[in-house]
């Protein structure tokens, strides 16, 4: 389904990936884990096409969508939640949802946000608050319900649980397996490691910017190195 | 009664600076640029305007023809000038606006020569008056404040309603979570640019109908004046601009008033640096937060 083949990405003078592939297929769960700087968001800008490459290639369903526009790439069912949620703060629950449907018919809005909110029923009670005045894990659920409004194929995440308390994580985890159970591929970057594959069904290990190791979920976590280096011990 | 009469007349010269306010208020709320051509835009729709119905065109379509030539006008500047300057230093943006506005003076300048041309405001706007109890009001006057409430109104009504409203709002917020959106955020920056050089079209002919003398720096005063009022707003506001639009109109007919005309600059710049140091984000400016 997206296929990222040797791409190289640069901050100015700094070279943030390097030559770096990797795939998910339909269905998947698959995690990125690393430390912090090993370039996994930058990895994730490039696939949606915020950052560019100066190599290589990037395709999702079978086309190259490398030098294509971002809002382009949400038109071909690729949804990024970006990392620290990045809700529109002044905006209402209800309109960060319409800004996420942004590139559905106008039909398809409502069906999209009943969806939405029978998923996040806490979005419907607090669908005419303002984003910036909910909590970190309701924003969290807002980013999400964002992205799916516009009916992704692959949904992509950027450390979904970061600064949220562990039973939100938890529960967080929870909807991404439903999620991907209901048809959607996620593709999943994570420092909480321990957590990214215990959903994923495979993993690939970052460090600075380039993969050390690709394997199963379940046979990362039994890595003695992996172990070692992500899941203390 | 006298008040009364300055009150109105304030309000008229307010609602002008308000309309243009709007115009940097919003392009600085998008792409974060003090858009320095902006006062030339007005410039450039009242020589449009005068050759309009210099060429015997209605009045009607002349003044329609000088608001979409400000509004394409902007529009290309956009696309030519500060487009390509996306991701450059906010600095080079603010030099290229300061460059446009230059050029834009003086190709005034060379086209229309330094003297000053009068503007046919009448056959625009009718010069007669309507007496209220006693208190003679011209109807130029009242025309200016009910076209610019009119118009604000409907930037309110497009700004918090519409699909395209809303997404400028979101571009404004968070330009790259907009474009994750799948908002075309180019798109979004033109419109903005459009509906702001739309405003000042509007607000170039009310103002040329009451100072009928067109000059080709004539934009940059009330340029001037009317970016001031957007800052004492609160830049990026759009309540804020038309607040301080009728905050520095008021000020200036009240000072004229009370006979210290010579002073009235002075006044508005005075507000501007109190307002500044009590309120550094204006009226209705969100205080600055630095992302860490």
């Amino acid at each position: 389904m997206l296929k990222v083949e040797n791409i190289n990405v640069f901050y100015g003078n700094i070279h943030a990936v390097k030559d770096l592939s990797f795939e998910v297929s339909e269905g998947e769960i698959v995690s990125l884990i690393g430390a912090n700087g090993a370039g996994k968001s930058t990895i994730l800008k490039t696939v949606s096409g915020v950052l560019r490459s100066k190599t290589g290639s990037v395709s999702f369903l079978g086309q190259d969508i490398s030098s294509l526009a971002p809002h382009l790439i949400v038109r071909r069912g690729l949804a990024h939640v970006p990392e620290g949620r990045r809700v529109f703060l002044q905006m209402s629950v209800q309109e960060n949802l319409e800004m996420g449907s942004y590139t559905q018919k106008k039909s398809a809005v409502s069906a999209g946000l009943e969806d939405v909110y029978s998923r996040f029923p806490r979005l419907l009670e607090r669908r005419k608050q303002i984003a910036g005045t909910l909590s970190g894990g309701e924003q969290q659920m807002l980013a999400m319900g964002r992205a799916l409004m516009s009916r992704p194929k692959l949904m992509v995440l950027d450390e979904p649980s970061m600064g949220l308390a562990p039973l939100l994580v938890a529960q967080i985890f929870e909807i991404i397996k439903e999620l991907n159970r209901a048809g959607t591929t996620i593709l999943l970057v994570e420092q909480n490691a321990q957590m990214a594959l215990s959903v994923a069904g495979r993993g690939y290990v970052l460090e600075t910017g380039a993969i050390i190791k690709a394997d199963a979920a379940s046979d990362l976590l039994d890595d003695e190195a992996v172990k070692k280096a992500y899941l203390g011990g | 009664m006298q008040f009364l009469s300055q009150l109105i007349n304030g309000l008229q010269l307010g609602s002008i600076y308000a309309l243009v306010a709007l115009g940097y208020s919003m392009v600085y709320g998008i792409i974060m640029l003090l858009n320095f051509a902006h006062g030339d835009i007005i410039m450039v729709g009242g020589y449009l305007a005068m050759l309009a119905i210099g060429a015997g065109v209605a009045p009607a379509f002349a003044v329609m023809i000088s608001i979409f030539g400000c509004t394409i006008l902007a529009v290309i500047i956009e696309k030519g000038a500060y487009k390509p300057l996306r991701s450059a230093p906010r600095l080079s943006l603010l030099i290229t606006a300061i460059g446009v506005s230059l050029l834009l003076q003086n190709l005034a300048l060379l086209i229309f020569s330094a003297n000053a041309k009068p503007f046919p405001g009448t056959s625009i706007l009718p010069s007669g008056s309507v007496s209220i109890g006693g208190l003679s009001i011209g109807t130029t006057a009242i025309i200016t404040i009910v076209v610019s409430v009119v118009s604000m109104a409907a930037l309110t009504l497009v700004v918090q309603k519409t699909k395209i409203g809303k997404a400028m709002r979101a571009v404004s917020e968070d330009t790259e979570a907009a474009q994750l959106m799948g908002i075309p955020v180019d798109l979004i920056i033109s419109v903005t640019f459009a509906i702001g050089s739309a405003l000042a079209g509007i607000g170039s002919i009310l103002f040329c109908c009451r100072y009928p003398l067109l000059t080709p720096t004539m934009g940059s005063m009330l340029g001037l004046k009317a970016f001031i009022a957007a800052v004492l707003g609160g830049i990026g506001s759009i309540p804020g601009a038309v607040v301080g639009g009728f905050a520095i109109g008021l000020a200036e007919v009240f000072v004229n008033s009370v006979g210290l005309s010579t002073w009235t600059d002075a006044v508005v710049f005075g507000i501007l640096i109190i307002v500044l140091l009590a309120r550094p984000s204006g009226f209705f400016g969100r205080p600055m937060v630095e992302k860490v």
